[in-house]
């Protein structure tokens, strides 16, 4: 039998009163962004934040809470900004959307952080016991992308530090139920034919830090087949992450088919860039549907979750997405 | 195909004018808001305030025949009201169409939001967007008042689309309302439009998308009319030499900022509408001295001939200080009249540009 759990990676919008109160203490250029050392005043309004993000998600019953990365002014590049050894750049691109992160330029060796351990033991002093915590973390191939090597010289030096940073950041997290890695660049940025191999090594060794459930989370459509092969066979992932939402669906439900699953999913089947909130026996369906597509006898766990980071929309559709999901795991069981 | 720019350009040359040779000046758009306007924006939110809608607005008519006189002193040969009555080129569209509504602020990067609206069910054409601000500026103006419209194109994909099929779709349904305001413009006296399409830039492999919006734009408009397209911080070589194919009269585009290094992409093939090419800065506090824009003028006539160059300052200036803005505007155009009097001494070869 499935255990169908309802989560999210994370990476929630602010809500409306802490965009206001968070701009005003800390600015709107970019040398005012997130350093790693903020002051107690901006502490405190991201305790708030937090706080807020908690209670958001066991409102609407999701089976994993998640510490939400207010803080993480730059996306999934977070880790590397408020690094010690990084300096950030200009102000580039996000994916393919109209957001934008500064660029971190690693200088210098990637040494043990703790940022977002810091982060993941307040979330679990918030929690209190009352649903299993979910950490977030950039996965090693994505970070690499998003990320300048000013310091190893070599491509796969540099992703070899980056994936060892990231073990290390996990070893130090509070007792935790799933590790999301976010891999979007898996899909947008893909390994170089032969090279997919070096991506799945960097995964698996930020994976094998932990006891957790793994879920590398894809995002922004279907992997190649070659690469998504790779990604069930070697990168130590209980489950992959699957963006249902984007429109060459097709190709997935081909690739699982064709190749096979981990033992686990996640289903990226909400929409974390449009507002139109899915009805949960709609996203129910969808997730009965694509199980049926699987010759395997069943999956240890299906993970309902939105295909990306939710930053993307205004809080009130945020949270019901997050009801949607939660929902959606009920009219299942 | 490219319209016919020659057939609209020449209502713009000022009578008084004093060279042979006519630069067409002109700006993007935006321009700082008087300090006392964005209070007078906050103080109609402020129920212990006096301070009503009627006082607002008597607000934004003073700052738009304000700015619109600045335009005139720094001496543009076609002006714009600094678009002092629009808060941001989406929301300000948005809120006047129906179909659309706001759920609130979300995230642009750091602590920069944006208003991002959500197209909830088909757009239509309700109460004329313009016609009202393009009346008001063209009673206080001496000049031809040029109007910037947010394409069809950004109006469509910079929103939340919950209503149609795909995004495509809308973009076409928004590009037959901008037909319509534009024929209503028209009839109320506008001769310069300008359709501006930033978020092309982020996405040049839809330029086929763009091009049929522009045609649904342009549909029944006639050729005394001229039609012009903005876009900004992009790599152009991805959309040239397809903007050829566009039926519009002027691209318009900021070059400045990348140090016209991507002039010779729009030199081969052959540039078929004018050019109008932005020759200061918009994103650096510091104005540039005439001689400095001169030389970027010089750029210019490496793509087009002078009877095909427009001149404008890279993008709306809103973000600058305001006197800035202004000292930005009346080099550029003391600039022009200079250059246009050195290509009628022959002093400047428009074959040669570069050469002194």
């Amino acid at each position: 039998m499935t255990e169908r759990v309802a989560a999210t990676p994370g990476l929630y919008p602010l809500p409306d009163w802490a965009k206001e109160t968070l701009s005003d203490l800390k600015g709107h250029q970019k040398g005012d962004l997130l350093s790693g050392d903020e002051s107690e005043a901006i502490v405190e309004e991201y305790a708030e934040v937090r706080a807020e993000y908690v209670d958001d998600q066991l409102d609407a019953g999701l089976d994993r809470v998640v510490e939400g990365q207010g803080r993480w002014d730059d996306m999934i590049a977070h880790p590397l900004t408020v690094h010690d050894s990084v300096e950030t750049g200009g102000i580039v691109r996000y994916y393919d959307n109209n957001n934008f992160y500064r660029d971190p330029r690693v200088v210098d060796d990637l040494d043990f952080s703790g940022d977002v351990a810091r982060e993941l033991e307040r979330a679990t002093d918030l929690i209190d016991g009352e649903a299993p915590l979910a950490a977030t973390l950039p996965g090693p191939y994505s970070l690499g992308e998003l990320a300048t090597d000013e310091h190893y010289g070599d491509e796969a030096e540099f992703q070899a530090a980056i994936a060892d940073f990231l073990a290390g950041e996990v070893e130090a997290f509070p007792a935790h139920e799933t590790l999301f890695l976010l891999e979007p660049s898996l899909v947008t940025d893909s390994p170089a034919e032969g090279e997919e191999s070096a991506a799945t090594d960097a995964i698996a060794t930020v994976a094998d830090a932990t006891d957790a459930d793994v879920v590398v989370q894809t995002a922004y459509g279907a992997l190649g087949e070659k690469l998504y092969a790779h990604l069930v066979d070697e990168a130590g992932a209980d489950a992959l992450g699957l963006d249902l939402v984007a429109g060459d669906r097709d190709d997935t439900v081909y690739n699982v088919q064709e190749f096979g699953a981990t033992d686990s999913l996640a289903l990226g089947l909400v929409d974390g860039q449009n507002t139109l909130v899915e009805e949960p026996e709609t996203v129910a369906e969808r997730v009965e549907w694509f199980e049926s597509q699987i010759p395997a006898e069943g999956f240890d766990r299906t993970y309902l979750t939105p295909n990306t980071e939710l930053f993307y929309l205004p809080t009130n559709k945020y949270r019901a997405k997050l009801n949607t999901l939660a929902a959606a795991a009920e009219v299942l069981d | 195909m490219v319209r016919n720019p020659s057939a609209n350009r020449e209502q713009f040359r000022p009578h008084d004018h004093p060279n042979d040779a006519f630069l067409l000046t002109t700006v993007v758009g935006s321009y700082p808001k008087p300090k006392w306007l964005n209070r007078a924006d906050e103080l109609v939110d402020d129920p212990d305030s006096k301070f009503d809608e009627s006082d607002l607005e008597e607000a934004h008519d003073d700052a738009c025949r304000l700015i619109t006189h600045e335009h005139e002193r720094a001496g543009l040969d076609t002006v714009v009201d600094g678009e002092m009555r629009r808060n941001e080129m989406v929301e300000f569209f948005a809120d006047r169409i129906d179909g659309y509504e706001f759920n609130g602020p979300v995230k642009v990067w750091g602590h920069n939001y944006f208003d991002k609206p959500s197209v909830v069910e088909e757009v239509e054409y309700d109460e004329p967007w313009l016609v009202d601000e393009f009346e008001f500026t063209s009673d206080v103006s001496e000049r031809p008042v040029k109007v910037p419209i947010t394409g069809p194109y950004t109006l469509g994909f910079w929103a939340f689309n919950e209503a149609y099929p795909s995004t495509e779709e809308l973009v076409y349904d928004l590009a037959d309302l901008v037909n319509e305001e534009v024929e209503k413009l028209v009839e109320a006296g506008a001769r310069y439009i300008q359709i501006d399409e930033p978020a092309l830039a982020t996405t040049p492999e839809d330029h086929a998308i763009v091009g049929e919006a522009l045609e649904r734009i342009v549909s029944g408009i006639d050729e005394e009319v001229r039609i012009g397209l903005h876009v900004c911080y992009g790599d152009y070589s991805r959309i040239y030499p397809e903007i050829n194919d566009y039926p519009i009269d002027e691209f318009d585009v900021e070059l400045c900022n990348g140090d016209f290094e991507q002039i010779p992409t729009f030199t081969d093939p052959e540039f078929e509408p004018d050019l109008a090419l932005g020759v200061v800065d918009a994103h650096t506090a510091e104005v540039e001295p005439v001689e400095e824009i001169k030389e970027n003028i010089r750029q210019g006539l490496r793509v087009v001939p002078p009877e095909k160059l427009t001149i404008s300052p890279d993008c709306g200036l809103k973000l600058l200080p305001r006197d800035i803005a202004y000292g930005k505007t009346e080099n550029m155009v003391t600039a022009v009249r200079e250059i246009e009097a050195e290509i009628d001494s022959g002093a400047i070869d428009v074959e040669n540009p570069l050469d002194d």
